[in-house]
């Protein structure tokens, strides 16, 4: 199994005296709230979760004898429904909302009776009034005859099974008034035809999927809640979620090493009715936003480029903050840096994602963290509780939730390539409901209707290229993108004309010498920024043309016509500088096959061709502009005359 | 020996050694890691763990907990028992003699 998932790597470990830290929650006196919900945020296995149940359940204040109070959790009462085995769950499940700040109360009927005690006025679950009612069915107790190839008799069973889900929701509606919380069906693993059972009306795997969408369809909007069992069983795997043994010993729906996390689920559901998710997400900078340390590292030190392993870890971090903050998270920055230091790289790194208007508050200072994460949380008027605060620095982490316990602070693991995915399994934001005013930013909006155009668009070549809304940025090389522009050069092997490898120091110097002509390329489209892309360097020789020393390009925007672009580009700039021919030359090695015939596709002559196998190629600067491919063209950082503005 | 080996660290060590036929795991070790098992499964640490001891010697055994005791066990133990084998227990001593044949 996964071990993110199904131990909760984003809690901190059970401390090793949970038990008697339990115990010794019986002989305090006040409300316990607070310290059972401190025990239960930490990955708890059954064993520790039913103990922690237990315990709550003598603290509540109507328990006979030494009940206490457990403000300030918030009390919640849940009807569960289901047709499997829920008794180990149950516990789980108080355990768990505890962890979220609601004090759960489980109202469970007998084995099997989901009809019985939904239908009936007076039935154990209508009778006690619960705030909310999940129906955790498992398919196995739907009517799904297979009816292999049949559309029609598929469709009547699908219809079937939602008015069956739907009459449960309109009695508990019309007999208690409950929120009712609908399970999505995760589907058996065993196939039929094997991957044909995905297509073929009538199979299990076909009749799910088509109750799933129906199901979401009609909760979507309804003022009911969705629970995505379908999803979370896929993204722990099929095969480790169900356990075939446990269905036929105990009627377990699922596999028991996931209970947690499935408990860990619902709470988060219910804590979203509750209103109780996070609303901000506090994001520290040096080795959480970008790689390296911008004090020390610098602008062209930090890691924040696409093509660099950590850099794009890094990157995914600021795309899930701003997809976050696209549904209507605030985000904020708390950093120990000089606040200009860490601004810098917002300001002016070409490759960031976040910008300085996607922050509601910034914080870089040398206060200790907590004192930040108050300041930012007064400042937006919200409560601690509110907050989630992303650290790559397990001392930040542990001295914020030793102050502000209320704060979330999900643990990380060492490779940031896990930062995202762990920051989004946590689920601090889960939310039961999408309205209109959540969508303040027209940005969504936007962006659907660029895909739907794109769908509709997608005839010729041209036609998909214009419709990727593509702009191409050219500027000369400088400090900042150098250190992208070495990798590229060290590592480019088949869009590469020459193949010449360069260090820094060499790369610098072609940098600050005025002579020699250099382009660094970015293109980015709708789908998001591509980074530098391609290189170029041309160097004068003494008879005035330019001999075009390096070209390469990243096979990721083949086909593209970005050669097309880079070209106009570098015909404009020889144009302005006075320079009549360029000459380019292609030195074959075992990977550049691809680039054989790059320079005789953009009208280029062949002028020579040596025992090594390697051509010449020469082009006539003379004549008129160069067609424009459909993009947008940004140059920038050149002087009007074509030279580079600092030299 | 029982203190040592409630240590979960050492046991750890001994179970590892115990599954690469280095050691044989023996029964001692087993009833002492099983006592931990109990008391965390029970929460209640008054058990006594003999090869007699069965579900109606201890309050609170249904048929619920034993499955809770069955996978903490397989999960402590790192084994799997066969819907059978599991089927066939009748007390602590068939629990340990089927958990040192795994373990071997």
């Amino acid at each position: 199994m996964n071990a993110l998932y199904s131990e909760m790597q984003w809690l901190p470990r059970a401390p090793r005296d949970f038990a008697e830290r339990l115990k010794a929650l019986q002989n305090s006196a006040g409300p316990l709230g607070r310290e059972l919900q401190a025990l239960a945020l930490h990955a708890l296995d059954l064993n520790q979760l039913t103990k922690l149940a237990k315990a709550i359940g003598k603290a509540r204040p109507e328990a006979t004898a030494g009940g206490k109070s457990l403000e300030p959790l918030v009390p919640f009462r849940l009807a569960v429904l289901s047709n499997s085995t829920i008794d180990l769950i149950v516990p789980a499940l108080v355990a768990s909302s505890a962890r979220h700040g609601i004090a759960l109360e489980v109202i469970q009927p007998s084995y099997d009776q989901v009809a019985q005690e939904a239908l009936t006025p007076d039935s154990k679950v209508n009778s006690s009034k619960p705030d909310a009612v999940l129906l955790a069915i498992d398919y196995r107790a739907l009517p799904l005859k297979l009816s292999l190839g049949d559309p029609e008799a598929s469709f009547a069973t699908v219809q079937g099974v939602i008015g069956y889900l739907q009459a449960l929701g309109g009695g508990i509606k019309a007999n208690s008034n409950a929120v009712c919380i609908f399970q999505t069906f995760a589907s058996p693993v065993e196939t039929l035809f094997g991957s044909m059972d995905c297509a073929l009306p009538g199979t299990l795997r076909s009749l799910i999927d088509g109750i799933n969408r129906t199901l979401t369809e009609h909760v979507l909007g309804s003022g009911d809640v969705l629970l995505d069992v379908a999803g979370l069983a896929e993204t722990v795997g099929l095969a480790d979620w169900h356990n075939t043994q446990l269905w036929n010993m105990a009627k377990f729906s699922f596999s028991d090493e996931l209970i947690p996390l499935y408990a860990d689920h619902v709470a988060r559901t219910v804590a979203a009715l509750r209103g109780k998710s996070a609303k901000v997400l506090i994001l520290d900078l040096d080795n959480t936003v970008w790689g390296g340390v911008i004090g020390d590292d610098g602008l062209e030190g930090i890691k924040v480029a696409q093509g660099d392993a950590r850099g794009e870890a890094h990157l995914a971090v600021q795309r899930l903050a701003l997809d976050l903050r696209q549904r209507g998270i605030v985000l904020a920055v708390s950093s120990k840096n000089t606040d200009e230091v860490a601004r810098e790289p917002f300001e002016k790194h070409p490759e960031m994602l976040l910008k300085l208007d996607h922050i509601a508050v910034f914080q870089a200072n040398w206060n200790d963290k907590a004192t930040n994460i108050q300041a930012i949380a007064e400042e937006l008027s919200l409560g601690l509780d509110a907050m989630v605060f992303l650290d790559d620095n397990p001392v930040e982490r542990g001295l914020v939730r030793k102050l502000l316990p209320q704060v979330s602070v999900p643990e990380l693991p060492d490779d940031p390539a896990y930062y995202a995915r762990t920051l989004a399994a946590a689920g601090y934001f889960e939310a039961v409901a999408f309205a209109a005013e959540d969508l303040k930013r027209a940005g969504f909006y936007q962006d659907n209707a660029k895909r739907a155009d794109l769908q509709k668009q997608v005839g010729g070549v041209d036609a998909y290229l214009a419709s990727l809304d593509m702009t191409i940025t050219f500027q000369p090389f400088d400090a900042t993108g150098r250190a992208r522009i070495v990798q590229l050069i060290n590592k480019s092997n088949q869009y590469n004309l020459t193949t010449r490898r360069y260090t820094d120091p060499e790369v610098a110097a072609a940098e600050d010498d005025p002579e020699v002509f250099t382009l660094q390329v970015r293109l980015a489209d709708i789908f998001g920024d591509n980074g530098m892309i391609s290189v170029v360097i041309c160097r004068p020789d003494e008879n005035g043309v330019w001999q075009i020393d390096t070209w390469l390009m990243s096979c990721r925007v083949l086909g593209r016509k970005v050669e097309h672009m880079v070209l106009r580009e570098i015909l404009h700039h020889a144009r302005a500088a006075g320079v009549h021919e360029l000459r380019g030359t292609y030195r074959p090695t075992d990977r550049n096959k691809l680039v054989v015939d790059h320079y005789a596709r953009l009208g280029f002559t062949k002028v020579d061709e040596d025992g090594s196998g390697a051509t010449h190629w020469e082009l006539f600067v003379e004549g008129g502009e160069l067609e424009s491919a459909p993009m947008k063209v940004v140059s920038k950082g050149f002087s009007a005359a074509g030279e580079k503005s600092h030299a | 020996m029982v203190l040592i080996a409630r240590n979960r660290g050492l046991f750890e060590i001994e179970l590892r050694r115990a599954k690469e036929g280095i050691v044989r795991m023996d029964e001692a070790q087993i009833y002492a890691r099983l006592a931990g098992i109990f008391e965390d499964v029970f929460d209640e640490d008054s058990i006594e763990i003999t090869p007699e001891l069965s579900a109606k010697d201890v309050d609170g055994w249904d048929s619920l907990t034993h499955i809770r005791l069955i996978l903490t066990i397989e999960k402590a133990f790192k084994i799997k028992f066969s819907t059978s084998e599991i089927g066939k227990l009748q007390n602590v001593g068939d629990l340990v003699t089927l958990i040192k044949t795994r373990a071997e």
